[in-house]
């Protein structure tokens, strides 16, 4: 362990390198000297790699890696060039030829890692990755000054840069890809990088996706607003909400995010997401208060589980049914303020409303839901939802039959009503449903399922024997 | 031992000893007693490599599952993390690295095992915390295609979906190109490459890149493949969304979720009625319901993105309305997963007014009105009537070729292409009378069990003239596929 680290500081701290700067200019001679200085010492190197069985050398830092690598790269920037076909280095010894050994094919690495050293560059992805990530610097939350020079500044002039990019993005190696992203984001002004990656998609995904990795949420936006993929924007920044825990920040944050470059029905549902939050820090304040005062029944009797605070708008709707019910429209925790604010749906609102007063038994309150008055003053029974809907949540409440009853009257669909009075035990809609269908037989069969004695076996008895009934049956 | 792997056409045994071997490799190479730390993603799929037993006769001692904190006591010499290369399991890494006691003796060397492979971001990550030079072996473990069962292949990578619809990025076809090149090594060349879709055609690329770049790979192995065929998820998005109705497709789906039988059954009447076309063009009242009772999100989702399908889009009125009742009922901030399913063509605005789905179905006879599902006929017993279109293109490839298709074709996403591979003289396959061809299925995005029993139902069937070998990106259902594009909601625990 120890070792590995003092060969990185070592490496790190060593002069071998030069220090980059920014100019893009080509400096061809100080390159060629560079490079006959370095293939000279791949020499060396390469004779003692002779038994080296080419399995991917693990990433310590060694030199070796790095200078083989700068070979390569060195040889093709010397031609302008970087298509892996460099001649200059394919024609190197004979006996370089031998490398790779033939590996067994019982070993898969071998057969796809074993590389001919001296062949120009295969392919880029095993040069890069021959020669070790640590010589990449990338400039990660440290300091510049931190870091010597990586091997990649070779590619100085704009149109290198463009070409190792293409290389990368044509070897398909993520890996890779990254790595020299890494580099043009260190090395290239913003404008020059944006310009060139709005043409080059592939390149572009895979920086936005390293980007959103690594958090890095300020370059991200500028890069979407240069690309005018304002809604991208606009989304990538909601995003962030959900990292902010203290509710009034978020609410800031959201705040915010209204002028964003939305779609328009994107537009008014952030906009509802303020609203609804900034609705909820009010009502959760004031009934926490209430909570410890002691003085309400509803809140000591039906203490409440949770926080209001970030639930979904209908789920708000439930609770302001609940402990809210008869405030005021003008308050902002009432149900009716709610609907209003956010034109909640009436099927949406009179379903959330009933689950809620049947969970508090108020069955005046879920009859009144359900009554309206025509213009003559005449009251109708009328359910948005369908009344087998209505029964099926009051049932779950534990409404009592009487209650229960009266809406499995009202089911439309006559086989649904008869199944929900039966199951539901409402006998007396069960007997009025077979009297109105004219069924002896089914009437008769039904008084079995009564209790002897009961009015309601008298009430089966006394219409059975009702001559002016004309039966079908 | 392995004759499961052995028991098809295609003996896959040869690829889970290559894998082994490579393990035995690096194991011996950390010499010395061992604990592995695993992460607990990669216990399933080594677990289809190798035994206890094979770890055991290369000095593992001792195994223990990744977790924040103190490493547990163990008197090895070394200590190695098999991980997948992510930055929530660096941390831990750093986490249990940082606590080792270093007082302690005989020091314990660390070593990190990358499956399927290394990444810069990751080893960065390490180095940013310091940790990068504790560890004296870092290499990668290229698990790319494992053999699940004699005629199953998976990467079991839950990423590559989104990966490559939403974000474009292509490493995931990256390894498949690279299983399918290791496939090669061990079984040959394939002589035809059939391709639908971008991504398919991104692998065919590939594929052909490598062999160009590996002249040593080209092989004097007998070709078992005939042909590759490699198709996009995107060309059959509907298959997924279907609740499966084979037996294990259904365990599949079912398992851990509480429906009662009657919801179930109402689910289906709405999945049947959206795949024979009826009333696609309007809200749907089950859907409105469910969400109404909030009912599991994933479930909405399905049934709207099914309804999307097989729409070719929703009309903008139904698609708002929709989108309206899912954020006021399970909160505004699903709005990102929307647009993910948005940007993943599963859940969009119709453009163009065309709807193209029912040619397609009428087409490729995707719904067959009289299944037999005790004697089945046809692969479309496998959604009780309704024929897997990815499965259907495999079928019409093979009998009598894509060029009757050419209108249908050109409707479905992604380009439609033929590649060919030269073979060594010699070894051009001869084929025996009667012997059927074999080919390979490349499923790029996910494949369902229920897909899998139609291509399986096909190699059975006699004349049938083909058999196939299945390999896919990941096993999917529709639950874990469509969570596999639902933003993560929860903030990060650090």
């Amino acid at each position: 362990m120890s070792r590995v680290r003092a060969d990185e500081e070592e490496y790190w701290h060593s002069s071998k390198f030069r220090a980059f700067t920014f100019d893009d200019e080509d400096d061809e001679l100080s390159q060629l000297k560079e490079s006959k200085r370095a293939v000279n010492s791949l020499r060396d190197i390469v004779d003692d790699d002779d038994d080296d069985d080419l399995e991917r050398v693990s990433w310590s830092g060694e030199p070796v890696g790095s200078i083989s690598w700068s070979i390569k790269e060195t040889a093709s920037g010397s031609t302008g060039s970087l298509d892996g076909r460099d001649s200059s280095l394919q024609k190197g010894p004979s006996s370089y030829a031998a490398l790779p050994k033939q590996a067994s094919s019982y070993s898969l690495s071998s057969l796809f890692k074993g590389r001919n050293k001296l062949s120009s560059f295969q392919s880029l992805s095993d040069a890069l990755t021959d020669t070790g990530i640590k010589n990449y610097a990338p400039e990660l939350r440290r300091p510049k000054a931190e870091y010597k020079i990586c091997s990649l500044e070779r590619f100085r002039s704009l149109q290198d840069k463009l070409l190792l990019l293409d290389e990368a993005v044509a070897g398909h190696d993520g890996n890779v890809i990254t790595a020299v992203l890494i580099f043009l984001k260190r090395t290239l002004r913003r404008e020059i990088l944006f310009r060139e990656l709005e043409v080059r998609q592939v390149a572009l995904c895979h920086l936005i996706h390293f980007l959103r990795e690594m958090g890095e949420q300020k370059f991200l936006l500028d890069l979407l607003r240069f690309l005018d993929r304002t809604e991208e924007v606009a989304l990538s920044q909601y995003r962030e909400h959900l990292n902010i825990q203290d509710v009034e920040k978020r609410r800031e944050f959201l705040k915010g995010c209204i002028g964003l470059p939305f779609s328009a029905e994107d537009t008014s549902h952030i906009q509802d997401h303020y609203t609804l939050l900034e609705r909820q820090i009010i009502i959760e304040a004031n009934d926490r208060h209430l909570e410890m005062a002691g003085q309400s029944e509803l809140f000591r009797k039906y203490p409440r589980k949770a926080s209001i605070l970030n639930m979904p708008l209908v789920t708000t709707l439930f609770y302001s049914c609940f402990y809210h019910y008869t405030e005021a429209e003008g308050m902002f925790s009432s149900p009716t303020n709610l609907k209003k604010t956010f034109k909640i749906p009436d099927k949406q609102y009179v379903l959330t409303a009933l689950a809620a007063r049947a969970k508090l038994r108020a069955w005046g309150d879920v009859d009144a839901l359900l009554t309206t008055k025509n213009w003559l003053g005449y009251t109708k029974k009328k359910a948005p939802i369908g009344f087998h809907r209505v029964v099926e949540i009051l049932q779950r409440n534990n409404a009592p039959v009487q209650v229960l009853q009266e809406y499995v009257r009202l089911v439309e669909d006559v086989e649904t009503r008869l199944n929900l009075a039966s199951k539901y035990k409402c006998h007396d809609v069960v007997i009025e449903t077979y009297r109105d269908l004219k069924d002896r037989v089914q009437l008769t069969a039904y008084k079995c399922k009564v209790e002897r004695g009961s009015a309601e076996e008298e009430k089966i008895q006394s219409i059975l024997s009702n001559m002016q009934i004309r039966w079908k049956n | 031992m392995a004759a499961h792997l052995s028991s098809g056409r295609v003996n896959l045994t040869a690829l889970r000893e290559a894998g082994r071997r490579e393990l035995r490799e690096f194991l011996d190479k950390c010499a010395g007693s061992k604990a592995i730390v695993w992460d607990e993603y990669l216990t399933g799929p080594f677990g289809l490599i190798a035994q206890y037993s094979l770890l055991k006769e290369h000095e593992v001692e001792k195994m223990f599952t990744l977790k924040p904190g103190r490493l547990p006591p163990a008197d090895v010499k070394n200590i190695i993390f098999f991980v997948r290369p992510k930055l929530e399991l660096m941390d831990i890494i750093t986490d249990n690295v940082l606590r080792e006691d270093r007082g302690r003796s005989p020091q314990r060397d660390f070593h990190i095992l990358f499956v399927p492979r290394r990444s810069l971001l990751c080893e960065q990550w390490l180095k940013e915390q310091g940790v990068l030079g504790s560890f004296i072996h870092r290499e990668q473990y290229s698990l790319d295609l494992i053999p699940f069962d004699g005629d199953l292949l998976s990467m079991e990578s839950d990423s590559a979906f989104k990966e490559c619809y939403l974000e474009s990025d292509q490493t995931s076809l990256y390894h498949a190109a690279k299983g399918l090149m290791t496939l090669q090594a061990l079984y040959g060349t394939i002589p035809q490459i059939f391709g639908k879709g971008d991504c398919a055609r991104h692998v065919a690329n590939m594929m052909i890149r490598m062999k160009r770049e590996f002249p040593g790979s080209q092989n004097s192995i007998f070709p078992v493949f005939d042909t590759l065929l490699l198709l996009d998820r995107n060309v059959d998005l509907l298959t997924p969304l279907a609740t499966q109705l084979t037996y294990e497709g259904l365990i599949d789906e079912i398992y851990g979720i509480q429906n009662t039988s009657e919801d179930f059954f109402d689910n289906l009447t709405v999945e049947q009625e959206f795949m024979s076309g009826i009333d696609t063009d309007k809200v749907n009242n089950y859907i409105e319901d469910c969400i109404a009772q909030k009912h599991p999100l994933i479930k909405i989702l399905r049934l709207v993105c099914l309804q999307s399908v097989c729409n070719s889009g929703l009309k903008q009125k139904v698609l708002d309305h929709y989108k309206r009742e899912i954020l006021q009922t399970y909160g505004y901030e699903h709005i990102l997963t929307l647009n993910n399913l948005e940007k993943a063509g599963l859940l969009k605005p119709q453009t163009g007014g065309r709807n193209n789905y029912p040619t397609i179905r009428k087409t490729l006879r995707l719904w067959m009105d009289d299944v037999n599902e005790q004697s089945p006929n046809d692969i479309s017993y496998v959604y009780s009537g309704y024929a897997p279109l990815s499965v259907r293109l495999a079928q019409l490839l093979a009998r009598p070729g894509w060029r009757s298709i050419e209108e249908v074709l050109k409707m479905l996403p992604g380009p439609h292409f033929e590649e060919r591979q030269q073979l060594p003289t010699g070894l051009q396959k001869k084929r025996q009378q009667g012997e059927n061809r074999v080919t390979l299925v490349f499923f790029l995005g996910g494949v369902t069990y229920a897909e899998i029993a139609a291509l399986r139902f096909l190699s059975q069937m006699e004349d049938g003239g083909t058999e196939y070998i299945i390999a896919t990106t990941k096993l999917i259902n529709g639950t874990t596929w469509i969570k596999s594009l639902m933003e993560k909601l929860e903030p990060a625990p650090f």
